[in-house]
């Protein structure tokens, strides 16, 4: 099982724990620049950025830039990465990375076809890697290190794991949790397409095991059936730690792509009440709007005292 | 995409894949020159993209021309699911044994591709017990693999042969055209003992049209729609009087149910991605004034760093231009929003603080 707070984090011996170093490919981009500027001020650690062809120069006069991630590597041995290249150019990006070593890699890009996706994964499964998403904000621990491109107002420090298929859910949802004074341990952002490199279930097998957690919200949406696996799963490991969901889509019609490419109910295949219903029966409530998700989590701490 | 029947049968055909002679029509004219060619009796297929035809009466025998001309317009002018007739197929009658069932999809749990077949076609293969599933990787189907599903139908000699070609046949086009799901319900043994495909089904991943200019000919989409796409923009059309807004797929499929659950009626989903600005904006709001239906717009936009000014002067400008007199309720999320509210004070267009209070704003003054 992957440790992903030790990918993140270090272990405590390591000179640069809580500090690991961050390669950004496609640094040089409009979205990349922007993103690697907001990750170094959350204080994310971006050693490198990547881009073919601009080798030698250098990110806002201090982050150098190199021509493929086996440079960057060879000189930061930085495990982690993060791609912003355009969807068409992420198969070879992601090559790059995880053939240089890479152990996480984190897929910003939207509209990445299936196909390079399960090529990517395959390599990922060969090296040993993980990757997150594509079509995903990214993933973080709040106060600590972000590698994606959330928003940081939503997020504070806490002890509540939120996984997501949606980035402007989870910054609703998370807002409505520290308001509500729950900080969040880890946000897992999955990603909306129609195959994640770190699935649902994926995610939750990375966090469930977290010593002081206290409890987790999974912000699902129509298509596919992975909040389905992941509330049997639930259910098999009879997992007790206080757990709301929240499914967008009711209303959404059949067979239509909901901006997601994942987004999408074939027949009674991803449909939320097929969700809802596996919820229930794992014994989680799902909440009607994101408001209503830190009440539901409230009530169902207030039962497990 | 989906692909409607007729053109996913131009790709069985293109990979050799059985079929019975027919032809697709969009008039009775077109309609009656096939007949002559086919001959009678045949059937008449709507085209849609969407399931459930036969019930819905989209599927009729034609013995002659008379019956032809009385069904032909019937068929022409239906809609089912919402979706009218994009054409009607004229195909051949066929004396059929058995109905088997074959499809090749992209199993999105087990994250690839997957062939079910099933000794029982020609109903939803949801509602069939007798399934056999394998899960084939990347989707190369190898020989071994065909004729191990072939032996497991309990399929023997030539036709297990000829089953399991059409297997790999089927899976080769899958791969090259990137489907998600290639489907071929009923296959159909005919009497003769050859093997059919009596109807299809293709999807395709929209994200790898980039690659596939040979299909970019089966891509039907309203000026709506395509200007969307420019954009950057997603936009499903639905039938309601209150167009929705937002940014971020997930934050406006939400907004569609919370509006749905107090008694609103959608009229669209419009994801207009990443960040909102004027621009973005003001063009969201072009695309909604060329919406007939709609009596108001329901605004929902998280932008942690998002300035609400900014997207406030789209408001003002869309006015001011004239673009739209609807009513706008928005729940903007960002900054400097005490100083957007006071600019749209003398406008249509409202603030609310949460987007419970837009939504019942919303509801509530359409249908005053």
């Amino acid at each position: 099982m992957t440790d992903i707070f030790k990918l993140l984090k270090g272990n405590p011996e390591d000179s640069d724990y809580k500090k690991k170093g961050v390669i950004v490919q496609g640094i040089t981009g409009a979205y990349g620049s922007l993103h690697a500027k907001n990750m170094i001020s959350y204080g994310t650690n971006i050693v490198a950025g990547v881009t073919p062809g601009k080798g030698g120069q250098k990110f806002e006069g201090k982050v150098p830039i190199y021509n493929t991630v086996k440079e960057a590597v060879d000189v930061t041995g930085a495990k982690i990465s993060i791609v912003f290249v355009p969807a068409k150019f992420f198969l070879d990006a992601a090559k790059d990375a995880l053939e240089a070593g890479i152990k996480l890699l984190v897929a910003i890009p939207e509209h990445v076809p299936v196909r390079d996706t399960m090529e990517a994964l395959e390599l990922a499964t060969q090296k040993g890697a993980v990757i997150i998403g594509p079509n995903t904000p990214g993933i973080m621990i709040p106060e600590l290190i972000k590698i994606g491109i959330m928003p940081p107002t939503p997020f504070k420090a806490g002890r509540i794991v939120v996984l997501s298929k949606s980035g402007t859910l989870l910054y609703e949802i998370c807002d409505a949790l520290t308001n509500a004074g729950f900080g969040q341990s880890i946000t897992i952002g999955v990603g909306g397409d129609p195959i994640n490199g770190t699935r649902m279930i994926d995610a939750f097998e990375m966090v469930k095991d977290i010593p002081d957690l206290e409890g987790l919200v999974i912000i699902g949406e129509i298509g596919g059936d992975s909040e389905e696996v992941l509330a049997q799963r639930i259910i098999d490991i009879g997992f007790k730690k206080p757990t709301v969901a929240y499914i967008a889509g009711r209303a959404a019609p059949k067979e239509k792509r909901m901006g997601h490419a994942g987004a999408i109910v074939m027949g009674t295949y991803g449909s939320a009440e097929s969700k809802v219903s596996m919820f229930n029966r794992a014994n989680i409530p799902v909440a009607k709007r994101p408001s209503q998700v830190p009440v539901l989590l409230a009530g169902k701490m207030q039962k497990s005292d | 995409m989906r692909l409607l029947e007729f053109q996913a049968k131009e790709l069985f055909r293109e990979y050799g894949i059985n079929l019975l002679p027919s032809r697709a029509s969009k008039t009775i004219e077109e309609a009656k020159t096939y007949a002559k060619e086919l001959g009678y009796p045949f059937v008449i297929k709507i085209q849609v993209p969407v399931g459930g035809r036969g019930k819905a009466g989209g599927i009729q025998k034609c013995q002659n021309d008379d019956e032809l001309e009385l069904k032909y317009p019937q068929i022409l002018g239906l809609t089912i699911k919402g979706e009218k007739a994009r054409a009607i197929l004229l195909e051949k009658m066929a004396d059929i044994k058995k109905e088997l069932y074959l499809s090749m999809f992209l199993n999105r749990s087990k994250r690839c591709y997957t062939i079910i077949a099933s000794p029982e076609g020609g109903v939803e293969i949801e509602s069939v017990k007798n399934q056999i599933i394998k899960e084939v990787g990347l989707g190369n189907v190898s020989d071994e693999i065909a004729r191990e599903v072939a032996k497991e139908m309990k399929l023997e000699g030539k036709l297990a042969d000829d089953f399991a070609d059409i297997l790999k046949k089927l899976a080769k086009l899958t791969v090259e055209k990137e489907a998600e799901l290639a489907e071929i319900n009923p296959l159909a043994i005919m009497q003769d003992g050859s093997l059919m495909a009596l109807d299809g089904k293709f999807v395709t991943d929209d994200n790898s049209n980039f690659r596939h200019d040979e299909l970019q000919k089966y891509q039907e989409k309203t000026e709506i729609e395509e200007r969307a796409e420019k954009s950057g923009f997603s936009l499903v059309e639905l039938d309601g009087d209150i167009a929705v807004v937002g940014n971020g797929a997930g934050l406006v499929m939400s907004t569609l149910d919370m509006l749905s659950d107090n008694g609103g009626k959608p009229a669209c989903f419009l994801d207009v991605g990443g960040g909102a600005t004027t621009e973005s904006v003001y063009e969201a709001l072009t695309l909604i004034s060329k919406m007939s239906r709609v009596k108001g717009i329901l605004v929902n936009l998280y932008g942690g760093i998002v300035k609400t000014t900014v997207v406030a002067e789209a408001f003002l400008k869309a006015y001011e231009d004239n673009l739209i007199n609807l009513p706008v309720f928005s729940r903007l999320k960002g900054t400097e929003s005490e100083k957007a509210k006071e600019m749209l004070k003398n406008s249509r267009t409202k603030i609310y603080d949460s987007i419970e209070d837009a939504i019942n704003a919303a509801v509530l003054g359409i249908k005053k």
